[in-house]
């Protein structure tokens, strides 16, 4: 379809709109300020001010809103105390979505940092290392909703005596077996879409990982080499203990990522054949069936299980810096 | 800093500028010259005003809309602001809910737009677009727009899922009749299965609303077997979900769809049904490795481009036939107009909607059907679109609503596609019956 400037005009104006009273208010702190030489306090909140503003109507507010209302029946009307988290940890679907997360949260940090490790011991003393990480990143310039149907299609099923349109499937059929439908017999699956999950995140790992193996002082290396380390020794014992800081962003960082995996889910299977995560549950409960309270309780599960991992972050961060 | 705060004033004017030339100025179309707007003078004159209609069609079904609409918006003077979006179910609720109400909404599914006409967001009615029901639809179909007593909407687009594509050469070559019974649909099942050819194909999977085409299937063959009462009873769960005549229903949609002899033509097992999209579902009846695919009218824009359609073409449908040859059980769906303003405008807009002038105009555009009683079905695009018309205004058809629309959405947009897509993999039809009767929602 063409862009038709004409019919799209009251959306640019909208946008226009938006632009110019952002500039406006940029403009106004900037005058303010430039009034004089003023308090630094009364500076520091001036400039702090719309952040501020921004955070609590676009976070704090929603934020407790959603946690009333996961308290709340489907309408947002009655209260039903804590009917919405019972449902969570008994009803089977729900369940489903919670041994989903689970699988996923734990596979996906441990796959990405083992396969971006192990890539980037590989190639950072070779002399195509900026050529192979610049492969190894590539997928992470797809969208997840592009990798996901790009996976979906390697996944395709088609019967043994037609022409086979997935990868996966022609693989089988050339080694003499006979094609599966990979997306659609579960708890398998599962595992199916963390491989297109680790595929996008595996050069994030391996490029944050070859820069701190990169980093580590070639002193140490050799004084250990001189001590008839083997390489094997050299890589568990000297490499991979200077590099845990780096390690343990890499991981929180997926941990993070993982918990919130929805779009590779929406896109390959919709949730379909027990492949729910608790993101995408949320958005079936509270968007398509109008169940308001259970989707409201489970982003409050979701915001429950992920801000221990941020917190973690945040003071590794501080202790690293 | 003297820079910045010349600059900073310089912008500050610039915005005090555009914004206000970027104020919205009127819309509104004016009528063209020798355009006769005689059938639009009831509609009033409305110049300058704008009517949003938000819907889930788009691409050529949008432009189709807005073609039919065109005159009556030049003659009345109102814009009609058509927005067409594919995640419509998922979206209207947050559109409603975030202050951006769009005036006319064009439900696909009744129990959708029964949860807005609860939550008090929906005007009745006007006494003119009730008056106007009355008049265009059956008491069945205006009773899908009613909810505890006033009607909130119009029928807009009706289709008729119990149709059975088939390739009229495949039968004549093995003569064989179209079935006008259950008892001769199995008898030509076993006869196409008894010569090799498995006769039954489908394709199930849809994204998100993957296993539709089976409970389709399911309350196809309990309208049948239990009867238009029963069917019901089990929509607004007076029965229980898995009631015996239900299993029953489902049961024998099984010894079809779940029987390797008799499923998936073209496609292998019958349990391949979950991979194969539902666009693609019919596709094996054109190459002969299947014989008959159950879907909705609208599947005639499915077939491969160039794929013609007629009674000696190279597919055609029947009405999967009822229990005896009196019977005549067709289940459908259709699309709701309703409104959230009661602006004199979109009050004539709705009205237009509603009258039987629209459908016809429309479905002289392009594939259309309208269970409008003034229509004739000699107006139709496609012999599809004129059998459905026929079947939906003739006297002894029992009409109902597809089940899996009425019923609360985290079951019939939920539990029950996700139980029919395990059913179709394996499990046994209890324990699925059983697991989406504990999933439906206490009042």
């Amino acid at each position: 379809m063409s862009f038709d400037a004409v019919a799209q005009q009251p959306k640019l104006q909208h946008l226009l709109q938006g632009v110019v009273a952002f500039a406006a208010v940029v403009c106004l702190i900037l005058l303010a300020l430039h009034r004089g030489p003023a308090r630094r306090r009364g500076a520091a909140f001036l400039l702090l001010a719309p952040a501020l503003l921004l955070l609590t109507a676009g976070l704090v507010l929603p934020g407790l809103r959603t946690l009333l209302l996961s308290f709340m029946d489907r309408e947002g009307d009655a209260r039903v105390g804590l009917d919405n988290y019972v449902w969570l940890f008994t009803d089977p679907e729900a369940l489903i979505a919670l041994r989903n997360t689970l699988a996923w949260v734990v596979l996906v940090p441990l796959l990405v940092t083992a396969v971006g490790l192990l890539y980037a011991a590989a190639v950072v003393r070779s002399r195509f290392r900026a050529l192979a990480l610049s492969l190894v990143l590539l997928p992470m310039a797809i969208s997840f909703v592009g990798a996901g149907l790009v996976w979906k299609f390697v996944y395709a099923y088609r019967p043994a005596e037609a022409d086979q349109i997935g990868l996966l499937n022609q693989l089988v059929v050339t080694f003499g077996g006979t094609p599966r439908q990979w997306l659609v017999e579960s708890p398998w699956n599962v595992l199916f879409l963390v491989v297109a999950m680790v595929w996008t995140q595996a050069g994030f790992a391996a490029v944050l990982l070859a820069g701190a193996i990169g980093a580590v002082p070639g002193e140490i290396t050799e004084a250990a080499r001189l001590d008839g380390a083997s390489p094997r020794q050299i890589f568990w014992r000297i490499t991979v203990p200077l590099i845990r800081p780096t390690l343990l962003v890499v991981v929180l960082a997926e941990v993070i990522g993982t918990f919130k995996a929805f779009d590779i889910v929406r896109t390959m299977t919709a949730g379909q054949f027990d492949t729910g995560v608790i993101a995408h549950e949320m958005y079936d409960q509270a968007f398509r069936y109008g169940e308001t309270g259970r989707g409201a309780a489970l982003a409050v599960l979701l915001f429950a299980l992920v801000t221990p991992v941020v917190a973690y972050r945040i003071r590794a961060q501080r202790s690293a810096g | 800093m003297r820079f910045g705060a010349r600059l900073a004033l310089a912008v500050t004017t610039l915005i005090v500028t555009v914004t206000a030339c970027g104020a919205p100025h009127g819309g509104g179309s004016q009528p063209r010259a020798g355009q006769d707007c005689g059938p639009y003078a009831r509609y009033g004159e409305h110049a300058g005003t704008t009517v949003t209609v938000y819907a889930s069609n788009r691409d050529r079904e949008a432009d189709l809309f807005e073609e039919t609409w065109a005159d009556f918006a030049a003659c009345t003077g109102i814009d009609v602001a058509y927005e067409g979006d594919g995640e419509f179910e998922a979206q209207i609720q947050l559109r409603v809910e975030g202050g951006n109400t769009p005036d006319v909404a064009f439900f696909p599914q009744p129990g959708l737009m029964e949860r807005f006409a609860r939550a008090g967001r929906l005007k009745p009615a006007s006494a003119e677009v009730a008056a106007l029901a009355k008049e265009g639809w059956s008491a069945d179909w205006n009773g899908y727009a009613t909810v505890n007593g006033t009607l909130y909407g119009t029928p807009l687009v009706a289709n008729v899922k119990s149709f059975v594509w088939y390739s009229p050469a495949f039968f004549r070559d093995r003569g064989l009749s179209v079935p006008r019974t259950w008892a001769e649909l199995m008898d030509v099942t076993e006869k196409v299965a008894a010569s090799g050819v498995k006769p039954w194909c489908a394709g199930v999977e849809s994204g998100e609303a993957t296993g539709w085409p089976l409970t389709d299937w399911i309350e196809d063959v309990l309208l049948r077997q239990a009867g238009p009462d029963v069917y019901d009873q089990w929509v607004s769960h007076e029965i229980p979900f898995n009631d015996p005549r239900v299993i029953r229903a489902m049961d024998t949609v099984g010894s079809v769809l779940k029987n390797d002899r008799y499923a998936n033509g073209g496609y292998g097992p019958a349990r391949s049904m979950a991979s194969i999209a539902y666009q693609e579902g019919g596709t094996p009846v054109l190459s002969g490795d299947c014989a008959m695919h159950r879907q909705a009218s609208f599947y005639a824009e499915h077939w491969p481009e160039g794929t013609e359609i007629g009674p000696d073409k190279d597919v055609f449908a029947f009405l999967l036939p009822g229990t005896d040859r009196t019977s005549r059980p067709v289940l459908g769906g259709g699309v709701f107009a309703a409104a959230f303003s009661d602006r004199p405008e979109v009050r004539a807009f709705q009205e237009y909607l509603a009258t039987a002038d629209f459908a016809t105009a429309r479905m002289k555009k392009g594939p259309f059907v309208s269970a409008n009683k003034g229509v004739d079905p000699a107006d139709a695009a496609t012999p599809v679109d004129r059998l459905s018309i026929q079947l939906l205004q003739d006297p002894k058809t029992q009409f109902r609503f597809d089940g899996s629309d009425l019923m609360p959405a985290s079951v019939g947009a939920g539990t029950f596609w996700k139980g029919a897509v395990d059913w179709i993999g394996g499990k046994g039809t209890e324990p699925v019956a059983d697991s989406v009767e504990r999933s439906w929602p206490r009042p």
